[in-house]
């Protein structure tokens, strides 16, 4: 696989009224052909200026952003938007022409690239047929739900046959069931095109569904980077931590804050199950082997790249020997094993 | 007593405003669009920001519009006369019109063009647009329903201006009303001048707004 994007300490610092204010830093990372990136971090992060920066909508402080193998600070302004037509973008709020209908929407990167118009109208309407939009062509924007918005601006993304799709909260105005088709789309495209596919977003549920890679951005630092399904089963950081827990969604807020409540002041810790693992009745013979309680706080499988994953927190017995024990009993096993209580906090 | 020469003279008269009032709007727009295209398009806002020119630009439009329109009226004369050749009438009046029109309808430009999302610029931007695509296939088409509503009261203005030129002989409906009616005490014709400005007004509103709302897809 080829480097697709390779960005190098990339710093940007804003200059504001207030004084300069640096919205990232030193941020390295690499993206292969045809990954799904994901860029996830709370909202002020920096998240978004770094997918600026990967099309130079935004010019970086200092740092280098490559997209395959070229220096985009090096381009002149006309090389700058040719490459830019390699590099397709969505958006949270779709940025859709509300005064055009869709099919001229479509053709809109279609007609700036020098297509001519019965051409670009023909390109349209195939790719209104992968949206599986093909009825909408005459509506206008303001007649279209979020999703079908959505899907209108991944066809037009779509038009020129771009190398990258940037993806900037592109399922944060949705909602969980249009997310859900949306990402779908996104994945089917993803394996179609061979389109690499970088997505910005704030919810692990986006990061866990479809993306292969992710890195995490906080403070406008790159804290963690690499597969997601490593980053799910072992979080280095904080942040991490702090996203993974958090990625259930807001429907559990409430449990989760039951959740803290039970972990305040206990011995706590989170374990993995691989595909493996899941046959012994581990928690059960630890148990039995113990002879003391274990406290189930929270048990959850998740579908990490395909591959089923079971997640749970346990409250261990007050006695230190006993939870050394216990924590060697079930990394023996071969779980994943680690402990959270500096999450409680 | 009412005659048909005053009936004829009227007509005249509403010909006269209505050439003033259009042909001026046209001149007016054809400098006041760019002007305002460059005034939103250099802010440091827009999409190619250059303070020096949007400046300069910038503070020409405040002395324009702050200069009162007869003084104006006054002012270019020479400039009227070297033009059209004289400085009474219809067509004389065309030229302060146009120049008191352009930097207040480039004004109006410049706020409806700073009203599109910037998010749909920024969309072409990454698409590789440039800034004259940008300018004519995004910023133009997404403020019409605004620029539209813009000519409207430029229109109305510009009438209300063309009626002031009346003063120093500028032709028209205001001329007439000034002549008749404030010189020679012939109310009833002042009446039907005002009334007839007044007609002329509601028209051109109601027709440009009919126009910008058939022609706004956003609902």
């Amino acid at each position: 696989m080829a480097e697709m994007i390779e960005v190098r300490d990339l710093s940007k610092t804003f200059e504001t009224d207030d004084g300069k204010v640096e919205a990232l830093h030193n941020i390295t990372l690499s993206i292969q052909a045809g990954d799904i990136y994901g860029i996830i971090g709370m909202s002020g992060a920096g998240k978004s200026t770094l997918v600026r920066c990967l099309n130079f909508l935004e010019r970086p402080t200092s740092g280098t952003v490559e997209i395959e193998g070229k220096d985009l600070g090096a381009m002149s302004d006309a090389q700058l938007r040719a490459t830019r037509r390699e590099i397709s973008m969505i958006f949270q709020h779709f940025n859709l022409l509300m005064q055009k209908n869709v099919i001229d929407n479509i053709c809109f990167p279609l007609v700036i690239g020098g297509m001519k118009k019965k051409d670009a109208r023909k390109r349209a309407q195939e790719l209104l047929e992968i949206v599986e939009l093909s009825d909408k062509a005459l509506s206008y924007p303001s007649q279209l739900s979020g999703g079908q918005k959505q899907r209108v601006a991944i066809a037009r993304a779509l038009a020129a046959n771009p190398k990258i799709l940037l993806c900037d909260e592109a399922t944060s105005a949705l909602d969980p069931r249009t997310t859900q088709s949306i990402l779908q789309l996104l994945k089917d495209i993803n394996k179609k095109y061979g389109i690499t596919i970088v997505i910005i977003t704030h919810e692990m549920s986006v990061v866990r569904e479809i993306c292969s890679h992710v890195a995490i951005i906080g403070e406008g630092h790159l804290v963690e980077q690499g597969r997601v399904s490593d980053i799910f089963a072992h979080p280095k950081t904080a942040e991490a931590k702090e996203l993974i827990l958090k990625g259930s969604g807001t429907d559990r807020r409430t449990l989760e804050d039951r959740q803290k409540e039970l972990m305040k002041g206990k011995c706590c810790v989170r374990i993995v199950f691989s595909v493996n693992s899941s046959f012994e009745p581990v928690i059960a013979n630890m148990v039995l082997k113990f002879g003391q309680p274990i406290n189930i706080l929270r048990a959850d499988t998740k579908n990490v790249e395909g591959i089923a994953r079971g997640e749970m927190i346990l409250s261990l017995p007050d006695d230190t020997q006993m939870q050394k024990e216990m924590k060697a009993y079930l990394t023996e096993r071969g779980l994943a094993v680690e402990e959270v209580n500096g999450y409680v906090d | 007593m009412w005659t048909s020469d005053l009936t004829l003279m009227m007509l005249e008269g509403v010909r006269d405003t209505l050439l003033m009032t259009l042909m001026s709007t046209l001149f007016g727009y054809l400098l006041g669009l760019p002007w305002g295209i460059v005034l939103a398009v250099t802010d440091k806002t827009g999409i190619r920001p250059n303070a020096a020119v949007y400046k300069a630009l910038d503070v020409l439009a405040n002395i324009l519009r702050s200069v009162p329109f007869l003084i104006l009226l006054i002012l270019v004369m020479p400039l009227t006369r070297a033009i059209v050749g004289k400085t009474t009438g219809s067509v004389a009046t065309i030229v302060p019109l146009t120049i008191a029109a352009a930097p207040f309808i480039g004004r109006m430009i410049e706020s409806s063009i700073k009203e599109v999302d910037h998010g749909v610029v920024e969309a072409a931007q990454s698409m590789g647009a440039g800034t004259f695509t940008i300018i004519w296939k995004v910023l133009l088409v997404e403020a019409r329903t605004s620029i539209l509503v813009g000519v409207t009261i430029a229109i109305g203005t510009i009438l209300g201006y063309s009626a002031m030129a009346g003063v120093v002989g500028g032709g028209g409906l205001g001329d007439i009303a000034m002549r008749y009616g404030y010189y020679r005490y012939e109310t009833l014709i002042m009446i039907v001048s005002v009334v007839l400005l007044v007609v002329l007004v509601q028209i051109f509103q109601t027709l440009g707004m009919r126009l910008s709302v058939k022609l706004d897809k956003r609902k």
